[in-house]
């Protein structure tokens, strides 16, 4: 008697507590814009594998604190105002508890008021230095800067003593807005612009400005501020002019399909970039090793492609969320935005993330590294 | 001087391309008064297929004949289930079929192919030619080369066959064409056929130096359209002509006002133009079709 009594109440407290957890158990929303069509393709498809991937990783792990994740993936096409209809429907219709979003800086720049408005916690994968300062409350970023990429060419240009300089820069907001955040460094390094061109994101032939830069006088290096298959055009056709300086590409050529499409011409191209790209030639005693070798293979045992560092960023993202979401013990928005600005010594693929109030990125230039594109492949400038 | 050079190579390499696409333009509007946006899809077409067939193994000429063939399909499909089921409706409503076709052809080559960009191996090497000082590629002077051989196989074709005495006799008066005893349906497919395989023998010249992805069509129908304009809409000549126009001071432009306004340079010029002259260059002035 005594034995089926304890039994019963065994049962039925197991009852009420699989009740309770269930009721606990809806599940974490996550929503994402990304752009995994359009231009700027390369960026939002290798985010949304990654992010699809890991999902699923973690949802067979458990989920978070036991709740498993609800995703919710939309493709703006690189269109910032597809990128903020989205963002609408996630937060209004969807009612996700965390934004993963923004793949390009228009893109991103566009949902950021979004997430301010509705306080949701944001977490964007945008190049440019906008699309983390000023800080606002609710917005965080994990790629490197694009403000951080021209430091570190301008470090290695000074290191090498080539301080005046020409510019050739893309006109999408990647190319602009590197452009102008490489201009507000260039007298703490010592760098001289000699002479500055643009060219579109679409254009197919960039001789002629590359031919007055060719033309001009004293010109020690040319940086290429720009990402898409326009640098590899301008890669191209400077080899075609015979330019003999160096060349500077920036962290938006951080594929290997930059290499595969300059071919030849890429030899001995320098260019700042997350330590992904070398994963496998870092030392053994680079604290980094482990977590971008461990991704890489991942990633490209599950794609079947090569990675790339824009994949890299969605790591790194969904990890610094899913982490402020276990230590927040829920996914309560405000408790998850409050933890995720307490993320110290997070060792993701970009590099060390230590974010405070004052810093929503949490990176520093010790990130990058210095590349120079050799025998088709990355090496590390020591 | 050596800039002036390269400008001018420049210019009249892309400007080669744009002639192609306004080329494509021309030969279906006179045919059948569509003008045809799904033509930057053909030369999409014609270098996406040719990049895919020589991953998968074949080589490149034989590529490039399956990226031809493949293409012309694509075209005669287009005037068989799309343009020919409507005939009888507007310029415009067929219009907007060509713009539907070509993005449902831009999807499908997403989907198909994928989103990356690719290029081809150049068909002579990578080696400049260093002609008074500027660097032209031996690629550029092929994709000049041969837009030469298109527009002349394309003037022996309209002027010295029979077929080409038809197509022509169909641009000029449908209905007295067809009193004649001309399949005027069947001269408007061939016009799609033609325009096909010029887009795709296009887009396999110049992927090599431009690049290709499922998604150039777009601009190429732009810039083509804006050189068939210039040109004269309906005149061969005038389209060739225009095209070049357009690259010539795309490059001049962009090398000795301002890189950051070359497009509106471009298009400025093209508006002074077709207010001055508003049927282009070699535009038959005044011709109203009844």
């Amino acid at each position: 008697m005594g034995t089926l009594h304890v039994a019963a109440a065994a049962a039925l407290t197991t009852l009420v507590f699989a009740g309770a957890t269930t009721a606990a158990n809806a599940e974490v929303k996550i929503g994402a814009v990304l752009s995994a069509t359009g231009p700027a393709s390369f960026l939002g498809d290798p985010e949304k594998k990654t992010l699809e991937m890991y999902v699923a990783d973690i949802n067979a792990k458990g989920g978070i604190n036991g709740q498993q994740i609800k995703l919710f993936v939309y493709d703006d096409g690189g269109d910032p105002n597809q990128a903020r209809t989205f963002g609408t429907r996630l937060i209004e219709e969807d009612k996700v508890d965390a934004l993963l979003a923004g793949s390009t800086t228009a893109t991103t720049m566009a949902i950021i008021p979004l997430a301010e408005e509705a306080k949701t916690p944001l977490i964007n994968f945008a190049g440019a230095v906008q699309a983390v300062y000023p800080v606002k409350p609710w917005n965080f970023k994990t790629p490197h800067t694009d403000l951080m990429a021209c430091e570190k060419i301008f470090e290695d240009l000074k290191k090498r003593n080539l301080t005046k300089i020409a510019m050739i820069s893309g006109t999408d907001a990647f190319g602009k807005s590197m452009h102008d955040q490489c201009k507000t460094v260039t007298t703490k390094y010592g760098i001289d612009v000699l002479h500055e061109e643009t060219y579109g994101p679409r254009d197919s032939d960039m001789t002629p400005q590359l031919t007055n830069i060719k033309g001009k006088a004293g010109v020690q290096a040319v940086v290429n501020p720009g990402f898409g298959q326009g640098p590899a055009i301008v890669t191209r056709n400077y080899r075609q002019l015979g330019i003999t300086v160096p060349l500077y590409e920036s962290h938006g050529v951080g594929s290997k399909q930059y290499i595969d499409l300059a071919g030849a011409a890429a030899e001995g191209v320098r260019l700042p970039a997350a330590a992904l790209l070398v994963a496998e030639k870092l030392p053994d005693n680079d604290p980094q090793k482990k977590v971008v070798v461990d991704y890489k293979k991942t990633y490209e045992a599950k794609t079947g492609q090569p990675v790339s560092t824009f994949g890299g960023h969605m790591y790194d993202g969904l990890m610094i969320l899913v982490d402020a979401m276990k230590r927040a013990g829920s996914a309560d928005k405000a408790k998850v935005r409050n933890e995720i600005e307490k993320t110290r010594g997070f060792m993701g693929t970009g590099g060390v993330v230590n974010m405070s109030p004052t810093d929503h990125l949490g990176l520093d230039l010790s990130a990058f590294r210095m590349l120079e594109i050799k025998n088709g492949d990355w090496t590390l400038v020591q | 001087m050596p800039e002036f050079l390269q400008f001018l190579a420049s210019g009249l390499t892309v400007g080669a391309i744009y002639a192609l696409v306004a080329l494509g333009f021309t030969l279906i509007y006179n045919a059948s008064d569509v003008i045809n946006f799904a033509q930057g899809e053909f030369v999409m077409l014609g270098g996406m297929v040719t990049v895919f067939a020589t991953a998968a193994g074949v080589p490149l000429p034989l590529a490039a004949l399956i990226a031809i063939v493949a293409t012309v399909l694509v075209g005669l499909a287009l005037h068989r289930f799309a343009i020919a089921p409507a005939r009888g409706a507007s310029a415009v409503t067929l219009i907007i079929i060509t713009i539907g076709a070509s993005i449902l052809l831009r999807g499908l080559a997403a989907v198909i192919f994928d989103k990356r960009f690719h290029s081809l191996p150049p068909i002579a090497g990578n080696k400049p030619l260093l002609v008074g000082g500027a660097a032209i590629l031996p690629q550029s002077i092929i994709v000049l080369a041969a837009t030469a051989v298109i527009v002349v196989l394309l003037w022996a074709l309209m002027t010295r066959t029979l077929i080409g005495k038809a197509l022509l006799a169909t641009a000029a008066n449908r209905l007295a064409a067809r009193l004649v005893g001309i399949d005027t349906g069947r001269m408007v497919g061939l016009s799609f056929v033609v325009s096909a395989a010029i887009g795709a023998i296009g887009g396999i010249l110049v992927t090599p130096i431009t690049l290709t992805s499922y998604d150039v069509g777009t601009l190429l129908a732009l810039k083509g359209f804006a050189a068939a304009m210039l040109g004269g809409m309906g005149s061969p000549l005038g389209a060739v002509l225009g095209g070049l126009i357009v690259g010539l001071l795309e490059a001049f432009g962009a090398g000795y006002v301002s890189s950051a306004y070359k497009d509106a340079i471009a298009f400025l010029v093209i508006l002074d133009v077709l207010f001055v002259m508003p049927h282009g260059l070699f535009g038959r002035a005044g011709v109203e079709r009844v």
